[in-house]
């Protein structure tokens, strides 16, 4: 995907900067670029490297577990065919609990592990209603506390870094019910055709 | 922000992690996922970079205005919007830029910030997730998470302008 996208950028530019003239100002961006991704990557690492060392305390101290008995509840109606005791539907609640909490590094492994249990109940190469609620339900993720996004917008000498939380929350959540609504019309559409 | 670390760190004292050392821990997997994404960083940088400078997104802008001016998305965030369902940290690079040039408490700013909150790298996850158990076909999930981006990048500029304007 991105062997695409970036050879398009990358041609289309050169292109463009021949068509409109300004190929001294492109040879410069060449290296310019290099040097401001280094800069970037910099800034980065203090953000990335603090976050990952607090988020792995509260992944080591059973966060994610708490807050998952929590969250059961509340996601047992989109996955009404699954044991509520059994292994699928408890890594499931724990990676959408983990990715809620920010901890990515722990969503990752548990939603591999939910994929994998969800594969042993369907058996075949087309997805399960399940699956493709719990897919989806990853693509459009919500996040309680955006602390990576914060420490960004702080390191850029924002007034109020964490001013955004409210819209974020509202943008995400109805992203995922726009999500959960064609998921879930989906996959009753397609039980009709059977 | 410090009220949360602070709050976590407490958490695990109760819980009897050895807190410190795991704040290492993860804080050396911070190195190992930066060192693991830096080089696609540099070159989506450099590609983005040669985006501007060329004046193809002026380009692309003027070309997707009509829609961008209809739904009220700034121009200057097309890039950012369209990258962000590819790669988690190319797009991470694109709205690091967008404060650099625009500042983190502009319109742009807020937009940028709210979009990259809400929403995911579809592509990506869809991919790993299907790819790790061999599923071939995804029924209509990508419908669904595309629909869920759209709804994002909509939303961010009418939450922003419903809260800040």
């Amino acid at each position: 995907m991105l062997n695409i996208v970036w050879s398009f950028i990358v041609v289309l530019s050169i292109i463009c900067s021949i068509c409109l003239g300004n190929s001294t100002g492109l040879s410069s961006a060449f290296i310019d670029s290099a040097a401001s991704a280094v800069e970037l990557i910099i800034t980065l690492a203090g953000v990335i490297c603090l976050w990952s060392g607090i988020m792995r305390i509260a992944s080591k101290s059973g966060l994610t577990e708490l807050f998952a008995k929590i969250f059961s509840p509340v996601l047992r109606p989109l996955f009404p065919r699954l044991d509520r005791n059994g292994e699928a539907f408890k890594y499931i609640t724990m990676n959408l609990t983990a990715n809620l909490l920010g901890l990515g590094n722990t969503a990752t492994p548990l939603g591999l592990k939910a994929m994998a249990e969800l594969q042993k109940q369907n058996g075949s190469d087309t997805a399960s209603d399940e699956m493709v609620i719990f897919v989806v339900m990853n693509t459009a993720s919500m996040q309680l506390l955006p602390t990576m996004l914060g420490s960004l917008r702080q390191s850029y000498g924002s007034s109020s870094p964490f001013e955004i939380i409210v819209p974020v929350w509202l943008s995400s959540g109805c992203a995922l019910a726009v999500a959960l609504i064609i998921a879930l019309s989906g996959n009753r559409f397609s039980k009709r055709l059977r | 922000m410090p009220l949360f670390a602070a709050a976590i760190i407490v958490f695990g004292l109760v819980k009897r992690v050895a807190v410190f050392d795991e704040f290492t821990a993860g804080a050396k997997e911070g190195f190992a996922t930066l060192y693991s994404i830096a080089p696609s960083v540099l070159g989506l940088v450099f590609a983005v970079g040669l985006l501007k400078t060329s004046g193809a997104v002026d380009v692309i802008c003027n070309f997707i205005k009509p829609v961008t001016d209809f739904l009220g998305f700034p121009g200057e965030l097309a890039p950012m919007a369209m990258l962000r369902p590819v790669s988690g940290s190319g797009s991470t690079a694109l709205l690091v830029q967008v404060f650099d040039d625009y500042g983190p408490d502009s319109f742009a700013g807020r937009v940028a910030s709210v979009l990259a909150g809400s929403s995911e790298t579809t592509f990506y996850a869809t991919a790993m997730y299907y790819g790790c158990v061999k599923i071939k076909n995804i029924r209509h999930t990508l419908i669904a998470a595309i629909a869920a981006d759209l709804t994002a990048a909509a939303m961010s500029v009418v939450t922003v302008n419903l809260f800040f304007y």
